[in-house]
């Protein structure tokens, strides 16, 4: 068991390895370059010379990916060109931001999206699944900038309930955000609830229809015995790695239903800083989302492994 | 007047067809089950034996209803009872043991919660009391060290233990009434035989009246009083077993008996044509019309009735039984012996062949090695002439597939070599055999729903080898298709179908088609009847025959069913945990099976006759690994001998028929030992 959860590490950190470099080169190919970006027009002589030193871009590219990666493992991603700020400092708040409008959504998307998965599924064509159903399918379809313009139309202009766009600092501490997040919340967590609703719905009509609960139910288990202890621990175990993903998109910035919202998040800031050509952001950028990825993805496999009995002792006996 | 636990009348089940119409899968099903009574469901795959079972317990499937009758149980309908009143009844009174137990068991609970959640349910006892009920009922089902398995998981357990622990759980609530729905079938022969020999303990035991539904004769006649028969929805004859299986007064019945190839007989049994009909195809006349032989013209417009035979204690639905009768009973001497035409011409040579399933380590990739000191099979050396059928006999994970895989390359070899045709080595890479080996070693697979592509037709299906190793093409190629299907009786009819389309032998068929079609020299043939009814398999036993005697063509025949290799096979090799026991012409080993293993696999073979008892001479054990050192057949052998066996890997003794055995026991001991028991 240790020893799986070692490998799976290295095999996230040699991803993570794969990423940074398929950036750096990506960033290095690319025509100009940071400075030449920066000065623009002023981009000859002594001022491009004078900037390169200053950004350490006059040394051999290895050179510079290895400084550059030994700061991101110090946890340091160099400056930013735009207002030559600590990266750092940029990308605190942001990511704060983020983690707020995502645990958000998280906390009220999944328990939704369970229940309706499995309403769905023990009503399976009657009544509650069919309309919920056609409502799940139909905010699946509908693009997050189409239902989000909508809900701005509608809540904030027409009814005049909450504010239509977030207009705080980047800064902002939770209190102030929190008005500011409910409909950027909503817009997100429709999506996700409707994806994550359709797969547990999914999972619990074939778990409904194996042999082993039909057994139970010829063995006189009650209903909803029946359904906490043989159906859902075993539907449950698929999704796991659904949700896991979810968070991950989360996280990864809805980049879209941000800029919508004009929500000071990590998916504006990728947007702004590629438009202002801001490659160290960008940089740094990629590495976070990439871990974010294999750290999710990385607790998503250990949970289904220590829940499921059948890899479990697998495992063991090994 | 014994007691009558459940009562039955008029039943029909169905569902509606898309067209709006409905269609019955049983209709009017009358019977009553008594008192500590067995009674023996017989029929093939979709005769609605299984719906009658699951109705017994008021379950209905998804998707079907019931469209007329009742089943009482203490006069009451439980098929219009409400949940709440079911779930007193379900395991209480009426229990299930269902079909696979293994995918039956709710993976995630331990064993010992899952009894115990039916002894909740069904009895007053108290925690410390109900744990000893889980150790008593593992116990009464010969579960070994109960404390132990009531803690582990259900895929922590073999197949037979699985079964077991699902019969532990039916007898929790001390029902009235077992249904079994086919619950040795996908077991070993002797695994099998030892749970049914416990069901039979059971019900006399306890007094416990069984519903035991299978499509295997052989069962049935094991633990059946009464047996009935159903084909297409219908109850066609329901009488004491002895009367049924020794007399059967329906042309069904009997053309089934007959379809089953014997232990004790060689050749082929006779086939049955055509296949069971679709529900609601049949509009009118007797459903079995169009296979009967006995078949009349009256047959084809009116529907006979259910007649009680005084003269047998039985009811039957023909119009012509006594005609039947008169056949006497079953006459077995009409099996069409095999036509042998083996040349004495080596065709391939199988020498110290070892494969191992152990995982390459890095460094051994790179070498290409295996390092594996007790791998899965070991030391196999056969020579096959041409035109000769070999069976390849054993339990599972004995290795016989994985021999047929290694052979047509799927698998690689550890050590030994593969010759074909005296002197081409078959490398044990796929990739670097030429397009000529591969056209000369052909595989027919057990399931043709996974082994046929669903999305080609059968004219795509059977085009390609002719395409690969022909290169024929447009109309040339048309005509060589519908020539093959020909051969294995489809006609150009079947070229636009897909396999969704055609019936379970129909498709195995197109699978022996595809075969035929590259003209190969060899066939390996996986367990090929094992997924289709009793008289379809007979029929494609006796097509593969037929093909054989036509082309020439040599078999390797892997089948756990012992009977059928009997049937089929001129010689035969019984593995061991991969490792060879015995070999040698059919013949001889069915009539001595020298061989200790030979004899524990032959014993627990099921007879489709109540009188022939099936012997249990040595435990059901199932071991995961074969042993390091010494005889395979070591941990269950009968007739160990002490140390010797437990050490040395046993010698070679070949008797006066060709039969080799491998055993430290001189040949003709074991014989005189055999016989005296």
């Amino acid at each position: 068991m240790l020893i799986l959860v070692l490998k799976r590490i290295l095999l996230g950190l040699i991803t993570l390895f794969i990423v940074s470099l398929i950036t750096f080169v990506g960033v290095e190919v690319l025509p100009g370059d940071a400075c030449t970006t920066y000065l623009e027009r002023e981009a000859y002589g002594a001022a491009l010379e004078a900037c390169y030193k200053r950004l350490g871009l006059d040394i051999p590219a290895y050179e510079r990916y290895v400084n550059w990666a030994v700061g991101v493992i110090q946890g340091d991603f160099g400056y930013s060109l735009s207002g030559e700020m600590k990266i750092n400092d940029v990308l605190g708040p942001r990511v704060k931001n983020s983690l707020v409008l995502a645990s958000a959504s998280i906390l009220i998307g999944i328990p939704i999206a369970l229940l309706l998965g499995i309403i769905t599924a023990l009503w399976r064509d009657k009544l509650p699944d069919i309309i919920i159903s056609t409502f799940t399918i139909f905010s699946m379809t509908i693009p997050e900038f189409i239902s989000a313009t909508l809900l701005i139309l509608i809540v904030a202009i027409w009814l005049e309930w909450l504010p239509g766009i977030v207009i705080v600092p980047t800064g902002a501490s939770i209190s102030e955000l929190l008005p500011n997040i409910i409909l950027p919340v909503i817009a997100i967590s429709m999506i996700m609830t409707a994806h994550m609703a359709r797969m547990v719905r999914s999972s619990v009509i074939q778990v409904m229809s194996s042999d082993y609960v039909q057994m139970a139910i010829l063995k006189g288990v009650p209903y909803w015995k029946m359904v906490f202890k043989h159906v859902l621990p075993n539907a449950l175990l698929p999704a796991i790695n659904v949700v896991a993903l979810t968070i991950a998109w989360l996280l990864g910035g809805v980049v879209v239903t941000e800029v919508v919202f004009n929500y000071p998040g990590l998916g504006r800031l990728v947007i702004e800083s590629i438009s202002n050509r801001d490659l160290p952001v960008v940089q740094a950028l990629a590495i976070i989302l990439a871990s974010i990825y294999v750290v999710i993805n990385l607790i998503a496999d250990l949970l289904t492994l220590m829940l499921n009995p059948r890899l479990k002792s697998l495992q063991i006996k090994k | 007047m014994q007691q009558v636990v459940q009562e039955i009348k008029n039943l029909s089940i169905g569902f509606t067809s898309k067209k709006g119409q409905q269609i019955s899968i049983l209709k009017n099903i009358n019977t009553k089950i008594k008192k500590g009574e067995t009674v023996g469901i017989v029929g093939e795959s979709g005769s609605g034996k299984s719906t009658l079972a699951l109705a017994m317990m008021g379950y209905v499937k998804h998707g079907l209803y019931t469209i007329s009758g009742e089943c009482l149980y203490q006069s009451n309908n439980i098929l219009k009872m409400k949940n709440r009143e079911l779930e007193g009844i379900r395991g209480r009174k009426i229990a299930m043991i269902p079909q696979n137990a293994g995918q039956s068991l709710t993976p995630n609970l331990k064993i010992g919660y899952q009894i115990d959640e039916a002894l909740k349910l069904h009895t007053n006892l108290k925690k410390e009391n109900r744990d000893n009920k889980i150790s008593e009922l593992l116990n009464k089902v010969r579960l070994p060290s109960p404390e132990a398995i009531a803690k582990r998981y259900p895929h922590e357990l073999s197949g037979g233990q699985q079964q077991r622990v699902a019969v532990a759980m039916a007898l929790a609530g001390n029902p009235d009434l077992l249904l079994l729905d086919e619950p040795t079938t996908g077991l070993d022969v002797t695994t099998q035989a030892h749970v049914l020999e416990l069901l039979n303990f059971i019900a006399k035991d306890t007094g416990t009246s069984m519903v035991y539904v299978s499509h295997d004769l052989g069962a049935i006649a094991q633990v059946s009083d009464r047996v009935i028969v159903m084909y297409s929805g219908e109850i066609v004859l329901d009488g004491p077993v002895r009367n049924i299986l020794k007399n059967p007064i329906h042309p069904y019945t009997y053309g089934l008996l007959k379809s089953i190839p014997k232990l004790t007989l060689s050749g082929l049994p006779d086939s049955m044509s055509g296949s069971q009909p679709q529900p609601g195809t049949i509009k009118q006349g007797c459903s079995f019309y169009v296979r009967c032989q006995f078949a009349e013209d009256k047959c084809k417009i009116n529907s006979p009735e259910l007649e009680f035979v005084n003269e047998f204690n039985t009811s039957v639905r023909c119009f012509n039984h006594k005609k039947l009768h008169k056949q006497k009973s079953i006459d077995t001497s009409s099996s069409k012996q095999l036509i042998k035409k083996i040349q004495k011409n080596e065709i391939l040579d199988i020498s110290s062949v070892s494969i191992s399933y152990a995982k390459q380590k890095f460094l051994e990739q790179l070498l290409n090695k295996i390092d594996d000191s007790n791998p899965t099979v070991k030391d196999i050396n056969i020579n096959i002439d041409k035109g000769e059928t070999l069976a390849l006999v054993g339990e599972s994970g004995s290795g016989k597939s994985t021999i047929l895989k290694s052979i047509a390359g799927l698998i690689k070899t550890k050590d030994g070599t593969i010759k074909f045709d005296k002197k081409k080595i078959l490398s044990n890479d796929l990739k670097k055999r030429d397009a000529n080996n591969l056209r000369a070693i052909q595989l027919i697979f057990q399931n043709p729903d996974e082994s046929l592509n669903p999305n080609h037709t059968v004219e795509e299906i059977v085009s390609q080898p002719l395409k690969l190793y022909f290169g024929l093409t447009g109309e040339e190629l048309k005509q060589k298709i519908i020539e093959v299907l020909e051969k294995v009786r489809l006609g150009e009819f079947y070229l636009t179908r897909y396999p969704r389309q055609l019936s379970g032998g129909e498709k195995q068929r197109v699978a022996v088609a595809r075969a035929f079609a590259a003209k190969p020299d060899i066939i390996l043939c996986d367990e090929v009847t094992s997924a289709l009814d009793v008289s379809v398999q007979a029929a494609v036993l006796n097509l593969l025959q037929e093909l054989k005697e036509d082309f020439g063509t040599t078999y390797i025949f892997v089948s756990h069913d012992l009977a059928v290799v009997r049937a089929i096979s001129d010689r035969v090799a019984v593995l061991y945990q991969g490792r060879l026991c015995e070999i040698g012409p059919s013949d001889s080993v069915y009539k001595f099976p020298s061989h200790p293993y030979t004899e524990v696999l032959l014993g627990a073979v099921l007879e489709p006759d109540p009188d022939v008892k099936p012997k249990l001479v040595a435990e059901d054990i199932v071991e995961e690994k074969p042993p390091e050192k010494g005889c395979s057949f070591q941990g269950r052998c009968p007739r160990i001998l002490g140390e010797i066996c437990k050490t040395n890997v046993p010698p070679w003794q070949i008797d006066e028929n060709g039969n080799a055995i491998r055993c430290h026991i001189k040949i003709n001991d074991l014989k005189k030992q055999q016989k005296l028991n």
